[in-house]
């Protein structure tokens, strides 16, 4: 790979270690992936946030680099294992939480926003369409490289961080053109009627297309909570981070569909469904916002819990990010949510929060919550914000 | 490729992911490894259900698969083992990917890959010179 001058210099080690370790990372991934250059970059995602998957030896990396580590460019920050405010009232221990701000410590010494989302595109980091950028967090890569058509690889949390201290990334794979074009053509002959239609669509799509780009036909139109939901679903089940729909989504105009035809039918979402769900009545914890709750989603939930109580054998989680959070606060939307017995759960969500062995069952309006309880050996339900609040009314899924 | 006369003795050349010296028994296996929740960070236990390797510790082996898989998360299991003082000596793959590149990168394992995995056995004594792979027996 061909390196400037100021990059060998980087190499070398004379803008520090920190530097130096993230060109060694950005060479050694360029030399992989047959990049022949390094290029500039717009914006950073860091996922990699969480004690629970860092420990101490993650927290120790993260201090070697903060010595002397200071981003380049605007650089925003995954979720944390939990509200880094009222971590207490979610039942986190307080040796966790302490290790927690630890990690928040060494982030914010980068220079890193400590904005704590999987969603940085509603709250100030935003991409425009072409641009290059660097992100980690699977759902928020997806969304940029499909809905807005900014231009990222699926980073980590290390090689996202190294993104950030010297502002470029290797130039390969989904940065250039030849390598965004649509490979299979889903038609869609099923109507999807709600948000979790869209998570099951995800899975559906993801599980038959694995690691190729999808070009959607057959949706007449969408929202933006229903886009996030699908582009944290198809990911996680398998798609590579990008996908078109046709007449929706940017770049859809200018690509034919591909010969290559699957077609989802209702048969297909059902089946979906039925994978996801597993069978189980009494639900322990209601968790939405996977990932993390748009205003408007709260407002929903706001009026669905209106002069309602939450069951005393179930928790109500709403996942969202700070700002979303303030906003709900200046609206109203927190008292309600709280009056009925609901929480929220900033900066943090169901994927890294340390949940193992606290409940045995979760419900939740995502696809990609639903996986990663079950990795935390819950059993899951995923159904409508209307199921979703019944259930934590009644305590159990109907 | 050499192969001496009567013991087995082979040099295998690749690519350096990671440059360095290491020396050990080889571990092999030729099914993909997810170090994050695939691996015990504070053990070296294979831990992934159904693996080949289940239940193997590879703390100072030379590990020789084909590749990486799984979550990007781990690149940190493999620091964490570093940190811990059980991870791999060094790691030869057939063909590396990001999260095992760049684990080798921030813990300091030698890596090497583009080597044929099916030449290496499990006990094989294993040397990792830069982009070099000597079998000494």
């Amino acid at each position: 790979m061909y390196l400037t001058k100021e990059e060998e210099r980087m190499m070398d080690g004379e803008e520090g270690y920190a530097v130096k370790k993230s060109m060694e990372i950005l060479v050694a991934l360029g030399d992989i992936y047959g990049a022949d250059r390094l290029i500039e970059v717009g914006s950073v995602q860091v996922a990699g946030v969480s004690y629970h998957n860092l420990g101490d030896a993650g927290l120790g990396f993260l201090n070697e680099l903060a010595e002397d580590g200071t981003v380049k460019v605007l650089t925003t920050l995954n979720p944390a294992g939990m509200d880094l405010e009222d971590w207490k009232r979610l039942g986190i221990d307080a040796e966790f939480a302490r290790k927690q701000n630890l990690v928040i410590d060494a982030f914010k010494k980068m220079g890193i926003l400590i904005s704590c989302t999987c969603t940085p595109y509603l709250i100030g980091n935003l991409p425009i369409y072409g641009e290059h950028i660097a992100w980690s967090e699977s759902s928020a890569v997806t969304f940029v490289n499909s809905v807005i058509g900014a231009k990222t690889n699926r980073e980590g949390g290390p090689s996202a961080l190294a993104a950030a201290f010297v502002g470029k990334t290797p130039y390969y794979g989904l940065h250039l053109d030849e390598n965004r074009v649509p490979d299979t053509h889903v038609q869609i002959t099923t109507e999807l009627k709600n948000l979790p239609d869209w998570g099951a669509l995800g899975y559906s799509i993801g599980k038959r297309v694995e690691n190729k780009i999808p070009y959607i036909t057959g949706i007449a139109d969408a929202s933006l909570d229903k886009l996030k939901s699908f582009c944290a679903s198809v990911v996680t089940y398998g798609s590579k981070p990008l996908f078109y729909i046709n007449g929706i989504t940017p770049g859809s105009e200018k690509h034919r569909p591909p010969n290559e035809v699957i077609t989802i039918e209702d048969r297909d979402i059902k089946e979906a469904y039925e994978s996801i769900n597993d069978d189980v009545s009494i639900i322990d914890l209601v968790c939405v916002g996977c990932p993390h709750c748009s205003i408007k989603e709260i407002a929903e939930i706001a009026e669905l819990l209106n002069n309602k109580k939450i069951s005393s054998n179930t928790e109500f989680w709403v996942a969202c990010s700070r700002p979303m959070k303030q906003m709900a606060d200046k609206q109203g939307y927190t008292e309600t949510i709280e009056r009925a017995g609901g929480k929220f759960a900033c900066d943090t969500c169901m994927a890294v929060a340390p949940l193992k062995g606290r409940f045995r069952s979760v419900a939740t309006t995502s696809a990609k919550g639903c996986y990663y309880s079950r990795q935390n050996g819950m059993l899951t339900k995923m159904g409508s914000s209307e199921e979703c609040v019944e259930a934590a009314v009644r305590g159990r899924w109907s | 490729m050499r192969r001496s006369s009567g013991e087995r003795k082979m040099e295998l050349k690749g690519r350096i992911i990671l440059k360095g010296v290491a020396e050990g028994e080889a571990l092999t296996t030729s099914q993909p490894i997810s170090f994050y929740g695939g691996v015990d960070p504070n053990t070296s236990k294979i831990i992934e259900k159904g693996h080949e390797l289940q239940g193997k510790e590879v703390k100072d082996k030379i590990l020789v698969f084909p590749n990486g898989k799984g979550s990007t998360v781990g690149s940190y299991t493999l620091y964490r083992m570093k940190k811990n003082g059980v991870a791999p000596a060094g790691i030869i793959n057939r063909e590396c990917e990001t999260v095992v590149a760049v684990g080798a990168i921030i813990s300091d394992i030698p890596c090497v890959d583009k080597i044929d995995v099916s030449k290496i056995r499990t006990g094989d004594q294993v040397q990792i010179k830069n982009g070099l792979v000597t079998i000494k027996k």
